[in-house]
């Protein structure tokens, strides 16, 4: 357990996210794929503090911050979900960038 | 602690590539439930206790109302039907291998520092000290930031808001409904 294997861990995740966010086409899936992004995000910074600094409270701060990022990023993108929805009774990313027929 | 590190690592990468495997979108959820239930133990596992609990319980209550959604708004949420719904996938899968190769260079390139500074008693103290002292304008933009998003949330979910009813300087006496109610006055 060092803080390389952290962080290929975090980076491990990154990728899965980055793969689903660029090639899924259902919106609610690539919220998923950004989602693992962030986690990386949380996962990587908690490894940092703990090898690197943990005499200051900066990493634990940016787990907070990433913990609030990923809850805002969840609510507003089921908000865009229902909003787009709702106008173009569509639920596909594709689907939603053609013009309204 | 090795071993618990290195099967929660595995674990989460695994329900992770899981998530876009799977047939239907309420197993790709709890597969991404799973991933950061594994996640969040090796968070418990460099000493931060509250942070570890708090990522875990907020992916169990994040990952149910997903699952509500999925099932509102998803075609094939049983995962009856096999179902893939993807675009551009092997340019997709080469610029993810590509990042991780990248990531992964240069985690083993870095002369990352090494700090000698003992770990304090209790993180959470520390973390709690920080927000309410020094860090405090983060707490202050993170709690506008919430408050923000659940403004935003609610304006682009309701359907037919004050504006649709009573007109854009809502000076209409009754509201204009599809369907008239309430009572005559």
């Amino acid at each position: 357990m060092s803080l390389q294997d952290y962080l290929l861990l975090a980076a491990a995740l990154f990728s899965v996210g980055l793969y689903g966010a660029l090639s899924q086409q259902s919106i609610v899936m690539i919220m998923m794929g950004i989602e693992l992004m962030v986690n990386a995000v949380i996962v990587g910074a908690a490894a940092f503090w703990y090898f690197t600094s943990p005499d200051r409270p900066d990493g634990q701060v940016v787990v907070v911050l990433a913990v609030t990022a990923m809850a805002i990023e969840m609510a507003a993108g089921f908000a865009v979900t229902t909003a787009v929805f709702r106008a173009r009774d569509v639920d596909t990313t594709d689907m939603a960038a053609d013009l309204k027929d | 602690m090795e071993i618990v590190f290195w099967v929660c690592a595995v674990g989460a990468v695994a329900m992770g590539i899981a998530v876009f495997r799977v047939d239907s979108m309420a197993r790709a959820t709890f597969a991404l439930l799973a991933s950061f239930l594994f996640a969040g133990v090796t968070v418990l596992l460099v000493e931060l206790t509250y942070l570890g609990v708090l990522v875990i319980l907020m992916m169990i209550m994040e990952m149910v109302v997903m699952a509500v959604f999925m099932v509102m708004y998803m075609m094939n949420p049983a995962g009856l039907m096999p179902m893939t719904m993807v675009h551009n996938q092997k340019g997709s899968l080469a610029i993810a291998v590509g990042t991780f190769a990248v990531l992964a260079a240069g985690i083993y390139l870095v002369d990352w520092p090494t700090s000698q500074a003992s770990r304090p008693d209790e993180p959470t103290m520390q973390l709690g000290e920080a927000l309410m002292g020094p860090n405090m304008l983060t707490m202050i933009v993170l709690g506008l930031a919430l408050f923000a998003t659940i403004i935003a949330t609610v304006v682009l979910a309701t359907n037919r808001g004050r504006y649709d009813r009573y007109g854009d300087r809502l000076e209409h006496r009754s509201p204009r409904d599809p369907v008239r109610g309430g009572i005559d006055r």
